[in-house]
Order: C-alpha cells, then structure tokens, then sequence
C-alpha cells in the first residue's frame, strides 16, 4: 500500500467540481483508493463518501491506495490535486 | 382529444406548437418480498446501466445546447448513480432482506438523504437534492416510466405543468418553450409573470390542462382571450392563423411609438417603464420603447443554483444592466425572497404563513452578510449608470432607517477603500403593505421615492391569499379601498416634492390606467410587452378628464361600480 498526505489550499476546499474530478479519476484504477481526513476514511470512488467529509480550505489528508496500480493512481491523483490548485 | 379550455389570459399573444408535459411521474414504491434475489440484483443493475445511458445523453446534449456549467449537474449525477456506497449497500440490502429491489433502493437513499440533510454545511444539504434526483431516475427505469428534462427541451413546445414554479421556469429555454398553460393560478402568480416578462402567451388556471393534454397534441395557446385548444380543427387553426397575424399587426401599429415620449392627450409627460428579472429581459425593453427600469427583481440572481452569489457576480449583472439602459433610470429591488420564492441552499424553515413571515427585508436585515454583499455590489455598480435603489416589504420606518444604515456603512466601507459611488443614487420603498401606504406622508419625509407594488398591497388590504384561487374574487384592484390607499400613497410623495411610481401588474392594465393617471402616479412600470399598448392608450386619455373620473371613482362602494363607471367614460376613447 502507498499513502501520501496533502495540505487543501483551494478557498473552497474540496466540494462540488473538484470532489467530482478526484472521484472520477480515482475511479479509473483497479486498487482500492481511500481519502482520510478528520480522523475517518472514506472510498475515494464514493462521490457521496469525500463530500460527506465536508473538507475545507487548510485541511490535512491522507490519500491511500492498494492494488496493483496504486503507485500510478496516487501520480494521477496528486497531479490532478496539482494542476486545479487544490492540494499541496 | 379535441377540446378547448378556458382560463386566465395572463400574457399576451397568440401560440402554436406541440404540448411538452412537464410533470412528475408517479414513483410510488411497494414493498414485497423477492424470494429470487439474484433477480432482483440483476433488475437493479439493468435499471442502472439504462439510467447511465440517460444521463450521458443528457449531460452531452446539456453541454453542447447550453454549456459545461448546466452539464456539470449532471456529471455530479452520474457519479451518485454508480457510487460504490449507495449502490453496494442496496444489493446487500435485496439480499439481506429479500426484497424488490425498488424498496431497498428507497430505504438506502433515503437515509443517506436524511444524512446529508442533516449536515450543518448549506452545500451539503443541497446535495440531498442530487441524490434524490438520481434515485427517481433509477426508479423510473425499473417501474418502466419517464422523467421530464425540462432543461432539454431542444424543439418548439407549448409546455403544460399543474404549476410552474420559478425554479423550473427559470430550466426553461426561451428559445424553445413557444407558450405555457397550466392547472392553476392567476394573473399574479409567478408562472403568470414569468410569461410576460419572457413574452411568451400563457394561459394560467385551466384546471384540467394536465388532464386533457397529452404529449405531443398540437395546442393553441390564446393568451389574449384565455382559451387553450387541444388538437384544433383545420377551421379553428386557420381562424387562429389570422388572429395571430391581426395581433401582430396590431403590434406593428404600436411598435411605431417605440421611440415617442409618453404624453396624454392633453400634454401631461407620464414614464411608462419595464419590470424585468435579468439583463437579458433589456432587449424587450428597447424593443417596446421602456423609458426605464422600474422595477428589477433581483431574486433571479439568487435562484436556480446552489449558493449565494457572488459581490462579483453582482456586480457584472447590475452593471449590465445599468450601461444596456444608458443612462435611464433603473429601480433596482433588494433581494424579496421568501413568501412563495424560496432558495433551499438557505434552508429557511417552512412557515405556516410565508406571505405574513420572514421574506424580504425581514430577511435582509437579519441575514446582513447576504445585504451588505448585495448593496455593495449595487454601490459598485453605481457609477455605471442611473441607479435608484428600493427596499421591498417595509412595514415600518425604523426598518427603512435600518436598511438605509446599513447600505450608508456599506458606502462608507467602499468609499473608504477607494472605489467610487455615485453621488445621485434616490432611496425608496415598496409600498405593498398597508401600514406603509397608511403613514405614506410620514415616509415621505424620509424616502426619495415611492413605488406601489400592487400584486401584495392588494393581498394584503384584502387579507386574500393571491395564491388561493378560492378567495380570487377578492383581489381587487378597482376596489375603492385600493384606489384610496394608491391615492393616499401619491399625494403623500407630490407633497414632499417625492415621485411615485407602481410596479404591480394593475398598473399595466387598461382599465386601472385612466384610473391612475388620474390619481397623479408619475410612473407606470410593467411587463415590457405591456408599454406600447399602455403609451397608445394614454396618448388618447386626458389628465384633467382622468382627475375627475379618479375623484368620482373612489367615492363609489365597489369594484363593479369603479369599473363599470371607467368604461362608461373611456370607452369612445379606447
């Protein structure tokens, strides 16, 4: 399993568009995803699971991801949270 | 079938096209026991895929007929459908309990809605709302029926709904939607107000439209008689072909005081303005000779979408509409929501009186952030044109000083940070309530102007729900009670030096019009389709005549009488 952890940077944090963009992209790999924040873990393909975490602008998260493609799905996704500006 | 129903004309002009039913199935879900659930799993799965083939089509034809942003809605949509925790746990949940795969969709959906209504955050509450979307979806497939997709509509149409509430008109493509006839409602409700100010012929209250209507009929809207013919014969459709043309020829008459002031027969200048909802509604005001904005109802700013918006946002709108009208004055009304406009992302709670509750400038003065981001855009805006500004539902004074408190520090913030606002912005009231109306000479020592919102003064005065089509024969506004009331109201401001204006549906009205300029009103503001017939009319009516009708008409006891006495009297002119 590879893991990462991220500072959200967006003003709006990560709700409607960008929730939608990381869901669809995890959604593209084979390996189990997980997005922690806040002490809970949800599926990172669960559009309903990352927006019921409510996460804001400053929040840490953890991005996690098992299977035989995590290490290219934790790439994607940390180049998508790049390039919209929304996680460092 | 063939067949005619009547209801009330409530705007103008004459349609033809096919009927779109805009109407919610029925989604009403049994629970049985499935002893093959494997089957059912397989029901559930089937009814996802076609629900998935649905939304591509809808969102690709979204994207190219409107735009990324109305497709956005439905690319969230498609990610709720195939959400592995919505649908894992409703195949657990046939197994588990051995039921259709309907109930166990419902009983899913419905706590993670309860869920996400239950969240502090506003944004979170709304996406209840994409949840409940996509499971009527899927419970449309598997019980085999269609969902209307109003934003869709991609070819002429007459639409025909129970009711059109604003949110669903606002989906609607003026491009397409040629007309509308609904079961309910007057020529006050919004449904009604929406077709005149998107000048489309509509006919409200037929009772049955829903009933007879079916997909696909050809229908004739007349939106002057208040008749709706379903599958007309060849006989009725070329009669209507030229009453259409006679219409629009009638209206190429009128187009030519497009560009005249409005002066009565005997030399008395009156401004004939446009109420409109958005800076797209201007090019029907150039179009029909609008001397101005009287009344620009902001709430469509505010509907529609799931969050506040922008000061920026704002911003551009009102500064849109501020240059388009270069220069004439523009009565902008500070957000009147409430009553029977509601915005859910502000999860206000239902109220068992909405007309009598918390709405308007009730609201704005306690949710301040929302007011001060709305009149700062305004302040900003402000030098972009001839802007007054107006407070709806004051009840009181001290809620006009409070207003005006807060949008002074608003200026006085801005000016503060360098950004320039006009010197020349006039204040003034909705006068709708009548407390208001009753101490108008008190307000007008205070207030720049006036404008009479007649649609709730008259409910109000009444105490009759405009809604409730049962107590209908009580709106009124011939009443001899309303005209005092209108009287008291104009003279309050002329004493004062104040100008008064009415941006109600009666001051577009022909029979109140003679009525009005004799009670001295200095401007009439209504749908823009209303001003060229309004600036005929006044161009044949006289002031000094119209003062003694006025003075005659408010000693008379009803109604019946007022407007049997102004035809008596006007009609050689009209």
């Amino acid at each position: 399993m590879s893991k990462k952890s991220y500072t959200v940077i967006a003003d709006t944090g990560i709700h409607a568009r960008p929730a939608t963009l990381l869901v669809q992209t995890a959604s593209k790999f084979s390996s189990d995803i997980n997005l922690q924040y806040n002490g809970k873990t949800v599926n990172l393909k669960s559009i309903m699971g990352v927006m019921s975490l409510g996460i804001g602008k400053g929040a840490e998260i953890v991005i996690s991801a098992d299977g035989s493609d995590e290490t290219a799905a934790l790439e994607s996704i940390e180049t998508l949270l790049k390039s919209e500006g929304l996680a460092n | 079938m063939v067949g005619l129903l009547k209801g009330i004309a409530a705007s103008d002009g004459i349609a033809f096209a096919k009927a779109y039913r805009l109407l919610e199935p029925d989604l009403t879900v049994e629970k049985r026991t499935e002893s093959d659930t494997a089957a059912e799993v397989k029901r559930f799965r089937a009814a996802l895929k076609k629900s998935e083939t649905e939304l591509e089509v809808i969102k690709e034809k979204a994207r190219r007929d409107l735009g990324d942003d109305k497709a956005a809605i439905f690319e969230a949509h498609l990610l709720v459908l195939n959400d592995p925790e919505l649908t894992g746990p409703i195949e657990e949940k046939i197994k588990s309990d051995s039921v259709n795969v309907e109930f166990a969709l419902e009983e899913t959906a419905n706590m993670f809605i309860g869920m996400f209504e239950a969240m502090e955050n506003e944004y979170m509450k709304e996406r209840a709302a994409d949840i409940k979307d996509v499971t009527k979806r899927i419970l449309a497939a598997l019980l085999g029926v269609e969902l209307p997709a109003p934003a869709l509509i991609a070819e002429e149409v007459v639409v025909v709904a129970e009711d059109l509430t604003p949110s669903m008109t606002a989906q609607l493509n003026r491009e397409f939607v040629k007309g509308f006839t609904t079961d309910i409602g007057g020529r006050t409700s919004h449904s009604a107000i929406m077709a005149r100010s998107l000048e489309i012929p509509a006919v409200v209250g037929t009772k049955n439209a829903t009933s007879d209507i079916q997909n696909g009929d050809l229908i004739i809207i007349d939106g002057l008689q208040g008749e709706v013919h379903i599958n007309p014969t060849e006989e009725v459709a070329s009669e209507y072909k030229k009453r259409s043309e006679a219409y629009q020829q009638q209206r190429l008459e009128w187009a030519k005081l497009v560009n005249e002031q409005t002066v009565t027969a005997d030399g008395h200048h009156v401004e004939l303005a446009a109420n409109i909802g958005t800076h797209e509604d201007l090019k029907g005001v150039k179009a029909n000779g609008g001397e101005g904005i009287g009344l620009y109802r902001t709430e469509f700013l505010y509907m529609g979408r799931d969050s506040l918006p922008t000061e920026e946002e704002q911003f551009t709108a009102y500064k849109a509409v501020l240059e388009g009208m270069e220069g004439k004055p523009v009565v902008v009304r500070t957000l009147d929501i409430g009553g029977d406009k509601e915005l859910p992302y502000l999860n206000l709670p239902h109220e068992m009186n909405p007309f009598l509750g918390f709405r308007a400038i009730r609201l704005c003065l306690e949710e301040q952030d929302i007011f001060r981001t709305q009149l700062r855009a305004l302040l900003r805006a402000s030098v972009h044109g001839n802007l007054k500004i107006m407070f709806p539902m004051i009840a009181t004074v001290n809620e006009f000083r409070e207003a005006k408190a807060v949008l002074l520090e608003e200026r006085a913030k801005l000016e503060s940070e360098g950004t320039a606002v006009s010197e020349n912005i006039e204040l003034g009231i909705m006068v709708e309530i009548p407390s208001t109306a009753v101490i108008a000479d008190l307000f007008a020592k205070e207030v720049d102007f006036f404008s009479i919102g007649t649609n709730d003064l008259i409910q109000y005065t009444m105490a009759a729900d405009r809604m409730n089509e049962r107590v209908s024969y009580l709106y009124q506004p011939y009443n001899p009670s309303i005209l005092r009331l209108v009287k008291m109201v104009i003279e309050a401001a002329h004493k004062e030096g104040k100008w008064a204006g009415m941006c109600g549906e009666m001051a577009g009205d022909e029979l109140a019009i003679p009525l009005l300029l004799g009670l001295g009103l200095d401007e009439f503001s209504m749908s823009a389709t209303s001003i060229l017939k309004a600036r005929a009319q006044l161009k044949h009516l006289s002031k000094s005549d119209m003062e003694a009708l006025a003075a005659e008409a408010i000693t008379l006891s009803t109604a019946e009488e007022v407007v049997e006495r102004v035809q008596a009297s006007t009609q050689k002119i009209i």
